[in-house]
């Protein structure tokens, strides 16, 4: 068994409205001089530390976790999942 | 007539509503715990609003873990009546017993001021005493109070007139203006606004009238009224 780092960001799926992103490029990055910048999309990621035999079974495992408990609404929101080595 | 209130860690609009039940319309009412079951005997549970877990992660998603949750869904196939004020309304839909879902208002501030809702279906347990359209003045108080469902979900709703209520204005970037909906067989119900905050007169400088035919519904349909 191996200890590993794995991120799981929760944003909103496309077409679902993120007000928060929105508020942050038109309100503070683009009244800078940050004009290049087109879009800011917000998400919560959570870090599990979790003890698997591999990065594959160690990646399964928290999906599984995260479908099982609704860590993430599938109606509005998609994960994406990486495994780093702890 | 029984009607049980489920207390979660960081409910606290289930005093509120337990002196409504008790004070106002002379309910034999009770608090339930999250943790313990409910009476297979109870005639009407009611999900309180508040700030379950301190809406961590989000609304209602760990609250819709609570053993009492269990319960909650076996007596809602009984056909009992349930009803989910705000953060119980959250939990509802977290816990698959309610369609769609709540985020975040658009405004993103937490919203706590009077609007007016329209009573959409009228055939529920907790709406059967109005008439169809009819407007209700009633407070909001919530941060993720914005109803959304896909597109899939909506057109079920339509179809199978779930859409129980909604804002007479734009409030909170809710879809269609939805403020409550209800399950297929209609004993399910959740509202983002709070009833018990506006059926005396005391406190409710508009008319309390309306939001007190949400409780008398209730208790016409336990045949606790004629």
């Amino acid at each position: 068994m191996a200890s590993f780092n794995v991120h799981v960001t929760i944003e909103n799926k496309p077409g679902i409205s993120d007000p928060e992103g929105e508020t942050i490029l038109n309100d503070l990055v683009l009244k800078d001089t940050h004009k290049t910048v087109s879009k800011i999309k917000t998400a919560k990621m959570l870090k599990f530390t979790i003890k698997e035999k591999d990065k594959k079974t160690a990646q399964s495992k928290v999906q599984e976790i995260c479908d099982d408990l609704r860590i993430y609404n599938p109606m509005v929101s998609k994960i994406t999942i990486d495994v780093f080595d702890a | 007539m029984k009607v049980g209130v489920v207390v979660f860690p960081g409910s606290n609009c289930d005093r509120d509503m337990f002196h409504v039940l008790t004070d106002v319309f002379h309910l034999d009412t009770q608090y339930y715990w999250h943790d313990k079951g409910l009476p297979k005997n109870i005639d009407a549970v009611i999900l309180p609003g508040g700030f379950s877990y301190g809406d961590r992660l989000r609304a209602g998603v760990i609250a819709a873990h609570s053993p009492v949750i269990k319960d909650v869904q076996k007596l809602a196939e009984k056909g009992i009546p349930i009803l989910g004020v705000c953060n119980g309304f959250q939990i509802l839909v977290e816990s698959g017993l309610l369609p769609g879902v709540l985020l975040k208002n658009d405004s993103l501030n937490f919203m706590c001021e009077w609007t007016d809702l329209i009573v959409e279906n009228n055939k529920t347990p907790f709406t059967n005493q109005f008439k169809l359209d009819q407007k209700i003045p009633i407070p909001i108080a919530n941060g993720e109070g914005k109803y959304y469902a896909d597109d899939e979900t909506l057109k079920k709703l339509k179809k199978k007139n779930q859409i129980v209520f909604r804002y007479a204005n734009v409030v909170n970037g809710s879809l269609n203006q939805i403020a409550g909906v209800c399950n297929e067989d209609g004993n399910v119900v959740g509202m983002m606004p709070h009833p018990e905050r506006a059926v005396e007169s005391e406190i409710n400088p508009i008319d309390n009238k309306p939001s007190s035919l949400i409780f008398e519904s209730l208790m016409v349909q336990m045949g606790a009224k004629n």
